[in-house]
């Protein structure tokens, strides 16, 4: 299956690539990472270059890519033209009280991608 | 993550834990300072939770996962209080430090003693023990459809401070 995860420079987003690179060995799937420009503070770049690392210590052949502007309609736009099947997002961040905080990047894409969207827990 | 916005002005004081008070169905419930000592108690009343009235993933459905959150969040920085009758909580209120400086808010109150006004009172002494541990900030998430919820957290003075994501955010200064 063609699988675009999409992730941006938060903790959820790592965890997601960890356990999708896992699947996409177990799965056989064709994985492309998108790195996006979210309201996190670290640099697109900076993150992709941390992406691109986890990716080729994993072994698995998935492409890295920078998409650029708005995170969420960015993503869907991408999976749409590129004929993905389904959009991997990071499960959301803990508030302090453990209560799960999806943020507007995921928010965005599942009412707005025309695909599946897997959230990773 | 972007700043947290609170209103400019405090509101006024609240009433400090313990307090007896008879509920709108007659019960005896007692409000009380509550802390680490009370887990396996918490744990049990979490155990007995609606699982409809879970929001955001907490509390958890599993005992040991009810175990863990608990001992991660009822820690000697965060200021909590229970609600008990017959000598068992049937509520629990909860602020949990932020890092800046404000509190988060939660409470929990078990499904046949919701709607008796158990829920005003333990905000109040909630409240009232924060302001006694000289928390001023605090702030809450809750769904837009819990209008019951939202209807409280407006009685007791907050206002939403953002309505931009799935849930509401609501912050008042203490």
């Amino acid at each position: 299956m063609k699988v675009l995860l999409g992730t941006g420079g938060r903790e959820d987003g790592f965890d997601a690539l960890g356990r999708t690179l896992e699947r996409t060995r177990e799965a056989g799937d064709d994985l492309t990472v998108a790195v996006l420009e979210t309201s996190s503070d670290e640099d697109v770049e900076s993150v992709a270059a941390d992406v691109r690392e986890q990716v080729t210590a994993s072994g698995i052949d998935a492409e890295v890519r920078v998409l650029e502007g708005h995170p969420g309609s960015q993503l869907v736009e991408f999976a749409e033209t590129e004929g993905f099947e389904q959009i991997v997002l990071g499960g959301g961040q803990r508030s302090p009280l453990g209560k799960i905080d999806l943020g507007e990047v995921a928010e965005f894409v599942l009412l707005n991608a025309d695909v599946s969207v897997t959230l990773v827990r | 993550m972007t700043d947290r916005t609170y209103p400019d002005d405090s509101v006024g004081s609240f009433p400090s834990p313990p307090a007896t008070v008879t509920d709108g169905s007659g019960r005896e419930i007692r409000v009380r300072e509550s802390g680490q000592d009370d887990l396996e108690a918490l744990v049990e009343m979490y155990e007995n939770f609606d699982p409809s009235d879970r929001a955001q993933g907490i509390p958890p459905v599993d005992s040991d996962a009810i175990r863990e959150w608990l001992d991660a969040i009822v820690t000697p920085d965060a200021v909590t209080v229970v609600a008990e009758h017959d000598g068992r909580p049937v509520g629990h209120a909860i602020l949990v430090p932020d890092s800046n400086s404000g509190y988060e808010l939660a409470i929990f109150i078990l499904g046949e003693y919701q709607g008796a006004g158990i829920g005003t009172e333990l905000l109040e002494h909630l409240l009232g023990q924060g302001q006694a541990a000289g928390v001023e900030r605090v702030w809450l998430t809750v769904e837009r459809w819990n209008e019951p919820a939202i209807a409280l957290y407006k009685k007791i003075g907050f206002e939403t401070s953002s309505s931009e994501s799935f849930e509401l955010e609501m912050s008042i200064r203490i």
